[in-house]
């Protein structure tokens, strides 16, 4: 089914079961503790067990490995190296080799998997290589090496608009501000693991892993196999934030232990590993110039962002939401990459906007204060209805002066007062606020259904539910479509057996996923209607009945002489073209500071999101407090510390690397606007996932200035960078 | 490890970095000396027996002494709902009740639990009769992924039975007075349960739930 024209009235607009609150159908699974994450998944009942050892240099080659000890220690049955493992490619989405050897590119790249009958003895028998390393000079600095770094070849890396420069100059109010924000770390709980077993050439791999698809595609390539030969199953992914959209060393090595071995093996990557293994979103330096009239009105909007990576790698693109959130005639944007020699950086919820609206949105704050105007007055006062690039396209929907103008309402935001100004016994206290910004990306995305004599409706899709809530939206659709009730709908995911779907990522999975489904669902109608003899365009679908005319009968009977599958796609013409379509949100965030030590804490959250038709409530809010959650702790804690000497991240495990606990987070407000967006898909919906994460940190960051008058513009805003400037102690 | 010359470092400064990483993987940079290396992993692996119940039924096994509690439960009794996000500590997920008392089951050995009553998240209850504990997760939304949601459960239970004990907490104003069953002895007694999705809302919302259901 192709998506070219905006959505007209469609089964999905009877909202009897998509856009109710429902909780989880997996739920059950998840709280008894028997749904099957890739490590404890049972077809494999004698695999053997795969530890990895991790380079002990940043940059380099290793010169020597000794692995007789290994080998002859006990239950150890193969060492996989890149020496033996055979010629290996490299998938399209790694920058790093995933087995490094005898070049290493950086610190804990993997470089040998031993395996073993148990998981004690490969640990131990891993500790036994030795490896010899010629280390090379690395670059590990970006403050460094920003001097140096060219604008990033991707597209959109350089706009400009207007005379940025003559604008900026004449702005008779101007703000010239430069922010910082860290290395991060996905820390998703499930660390990455996966059993590999080989059936001849065929390969079967149980993973933990976002996108099905492009993994398969990226295993066939490094294997130098067919994607053919290769069965992917990932039914529950224990979180991914962008940190499992690839393939990564447990995949690969389990697949190369396996056939080693001669077993089936099961490779988890241990979490003090898994830091400078993987990826992580990278740190970024932003120089934002602001110029504006007095009366608040945008004249010269300027982003530059520097940020580092491997080798061919890319850079994080923290201008994105700088091209597309206020209007003003006069704008720039540039991104610079410079090489760095640290673990590979790559997608992180949210990439770009994330660590951008955390800049972009504290120099609105600090625009604001110099205007003297309200925070929430300068955005409004900036709006724009069209994309400000390029004016001739609009926007699909865009309510976020709507989301504003509620939050403030509801926050209370008329209370905020002046910096510094208002106490709650030993505490400070002040309230922030940010705009949120993401775009709505929409994805191809099949799936395949299956009706029975009783009635029953299964789907099957390759698409993920990284705790995203996908089971639970695939089945509403479903049983939206062909009027079934929730429990006549049996939904089964991440199995590349199944067609090939959005994926997980980039806030596209809910809508593109789901809108794959109800192509699917529509061809099924179609087909039952046949069937049955009836007109598909009169026929009606509900409550477990086809109705037409004055006859009704039950959906199983079309099955009765079996089983009815009908498959499709969804595929989308250039409405993302003619249209700007985005998500939208406002946060505002109350802290309390101590007044003598600088203690954080956050008081309140709210966002009022405006993203479509929520599909399911239940979920999408969980999506968006998770979500705030991750913003708060980019705000006030997470921070991957990096040993410019030695090039890796020294806190790489949950103790040293600090997320929010519950300790951290109060109560969390979401208030969704009802809204529908016909051109984002026969659903119109659009994502929430990353929106929520999108410009929390500038609000939890402007909320400690307000409360203490103290301007932070390196995160993540500590007590010992608030100290200093603290107002006098009374 | 590195030939003289081959890099300006001394070997203080690669034992310095080294330290400098808050826990090192299994395999550090290879300082140890070869023969106590050679040692501690090539000789046969020491087994022994034991024995505890989990979710009231009896086990026997016979492990190496190396198995922690959390392996002897997922790899050697396939009891996969207790979870492994750590191996640390550090994070909660492999959070069971050992006699009452939740543990962190990555931190303990499997052998040192002779005789113990071990429930895990299974044996609270079942898809089909989930415990209310389980039932509140689910209606309040209480999790995403679903990956650290055993060790949120486990914990919730014996918090719940901490707080009843009147075992104070790092936030109970008189330590020698009943703790209060707030949100926030809730909250301080729940942060060794990282939810990297940020459930943390709903979860305080469930636990609250079923605290006030046996209050009364």
């Amino acid at each position: 089914m192709k998506f070219d024209k905006p959505a007209g009235t469609n089964p999905i607009d009877q909202l009897k079961v998509v856009g109710k609150p429902t909780p989880r159908i997996d739920g059950p699974l998840k709280t008894s503790g028997t749904a099957p994450y890739a490590y404890e998944q049972r077809d494999t009942p004698n695999a053997a067990y795969g530890y990895i050892l991790g380079s002990a240099i940043a940059k380099g080659r290793i010169t020597g490995m000794a692995l007789g000890d290994a080998k002859a220690a006990p239950g150890v049955l193969a060492i996989v190296t890149a020496e033996n493992a055979g010629k290996l490619g490299k998938g399209n989405f790694n920058t790093a080799k995933l087995l490094g050897g005898p070049d290493i590119e950086h610190y804990h790249q993997a470089i040998a998997l031993v395996v073993a009958e148990s998981f004690e003895q490969a640990r131990a028998a891993a500790s036994l290589i030795r490896v010899d390393y010629a280390r090379d000079k690395g670059s590990f600095d970006l403050a460094a090496a920003k001097a140096s770094a060219p604008l990033a070849k991707e597209n959109g890396a350089e706009t400009k608009v207007g005379d940025f420069a003559g604008a900026f100059a004449a702005a008779p109010v101007q703000l010239d501000a430069t922010y910082t924000t860290p290395d991060h770390a996905h820390a998703m709980m499930e660390p990455h693991a996966s059993i590999a077993a080989w059936n001849g050439d065929q390969l079967d791999l149980w993973t933990s892993n976002q996108m099905i698809a492009w993994s398969v595609a990226d295993m066939a390539k490094t294997l130098g196999m067919p994607k053919e030969k290769i069965r992917m199953r990932s039914p529950f992914v224990g979180g991914g934030f962008g940190g499992k959209l690839f393939i990564r060393a447990d995949v690969l090595l389990a697949a190369l232990g396996a056939k080693a071995a001669n077993r089936a093996v099961k490779v988890a990557l241990p979490r003090p590993f898994i830091f400078n293994n993987t990826t992580h979103r990278p740190a970024t330096i932003q120089r934002i110039r602001l110029g504006a009239t007095r009366d608040g009105k945008l004249t010269a909007i300027g982003h530059e962002s520097w940020s580092g990576d491997l080798p061919n790698g890319g850079p994080e693109g923290a201008t994105a939401q700088t091209k597309l959130l206020y209007a003003g005639a006069n704008r720039m944007t540039g991104l610079h990459l410079a090489v760095l020699d640290l673990p590979e950086g790559n997608a992180m919820r949210a990439p770009g906007e994330a660590p951008g609206l955390m800049a972009l949105e504290v120099a609105m704050d600090e625009l604001a204060e110099k205007l003297g105007i309200d925070p929430v007055d300068l955005r409004v006062i900036n709006d724009t209805q069209v994309d400000p690039e390029n004016p001739s396209r609009p926007y699909s929907q865009r309510q976020l002066n709507a989301c504003l103008k509620i939050g403030a309402d509801k926050f209370g935001w008329a209370k905020r007062a002046r910096p510094g100004k208002v106490r709650d016994g030993r505490w400070l206290v002040g309230m922030g606020v940010a705009a949120a910004f993401r775009n709505n990306l929409v994805m191809k995305s099949a799936a395949r259904v299956r009706l029975n004599a009783q009635g029953v409706v299964t789907v099957e899709t390759d698409m993920t539910d990284i705790g995203t809530g996908t089971y639970t939206i695939v089945a509403q659709t479903a049983a939206e479509m062909l009027g079934v009730p929730l429990d006549k709908v049996v939904v089964k995911l991440g199995d590349s057996s199944f067609p090939v779907s959005a994926g997980s990522g980039g806030q596209w999975g809910a809508n593109s996923a789901t809108a794959g489904v109800y192509a699917a669902c529509a061809k099924l109608r179609e087909a039952v209607a046949q069937k049955l003899g009836v007109n598909s365009a009169d026929a009606v679908f509900a409550g477990g009945k086809v109705k037409s005319g004055k006859r009704a009968v039950p959906l199983g009977e079309a099955a009765k002489n079996g089983e009815i599958v009908a498959e499709d796609a969804m595929e989308y013409g250039d409405l993302t073209k003619k249209y700007q379509q985005s998500t939208f949100g406002a946060h505002f965030v109350e802290v309390g500071v101590d007044a003598a030590t600088a203690e954080i804490r956050i008081r309140r959250m709210l966002a009022v999101c405006a993203a479509g038709r929520i599909l399911n409530p239940v979920s999408a809010r969980s999506q968006v407090i998770g979500a705030m959650t991750m913003g708060a702790g980019a705000a006030l804690m997470e921070e991957l510390a990096v040993d410019k000497r030695f090039g890796f991240f020294v806190n790489h495990d949950l103790a040293g690397y600090e997320v929010p606990v519950h300790a951290d987070m109060p109560h969390q407000e979401v208030i969704f606007l009802d809204e529908t967006d016909p051109m984002s898909s026969p659903m119109k919906a659009k994502g929430v996932g990353e929106l929520g994460i999108c410009g929390v940190g500038a609000a939890v960051a402007n909320a400690i200035y307000n409360a203490t008058g103290v301007r932070v513009r390196d995160y993540p805003v500590t007590l010992d960078k608030l100290l200093e400037g603290m107002p006098e102690y009374a | 490890m590195h030939g003289p010359g081959d890099f300006e470092l001394s070997r203080r400064g690669v034992l310095i970095g080294g330290a400098a990483s808050v826990a090192a993987t299994a395999a550090p940079v290879a300082e140890a000396a070869p023969e106590q290396a050679g040692s501690a992993g090539a000789g046969t692996p020491v087994m022994a027996k034991v024995g505890f119940k989990v979710n009231g039924k009896p086990h026997a096994l016979e492990l190496d002494t190396r198995t922690t509690l959390l392996d002897a439960l997922r790899e050697h009794l396939l009891l996969g709902g207790t979870k492994k996000g750590c191996d640390h500590g550090q994070c909660g997920a492999c959070t069971v009740i050992v006699d009452g008392r939740r543990i962190n089951s990555c931190l303990s050995l499997a052998v040192m639990h002779e005789g113990d009553s071990i429930t895990t998240v299974e044996g609270l209850g079942t898809p089909e009769k989930l415990h209310p504990m389980q039932a509140a997760f689910v209606k309040h939304d209480g999790y995403q992924c679903g990956y650290c949601t055993p060790g949120q459960i486990c914990s919730a239970v014996a918090v719940l039975d901490e707080i009843r004990a009147g075992i104070p907490s790092h936030v109970t104003g008189d330590i020698a007075g009943k703790p209060a069953m707030s949100a926030d002895e809730i909250r301080e007694r729940m942060s060794g349960n990282i939810c990297r999705c940020g459930a943390y809302s709903n979860i305080i919302e469930a636990i609250g739930e079923v605290a006030a259901r046996r209050k009364a």
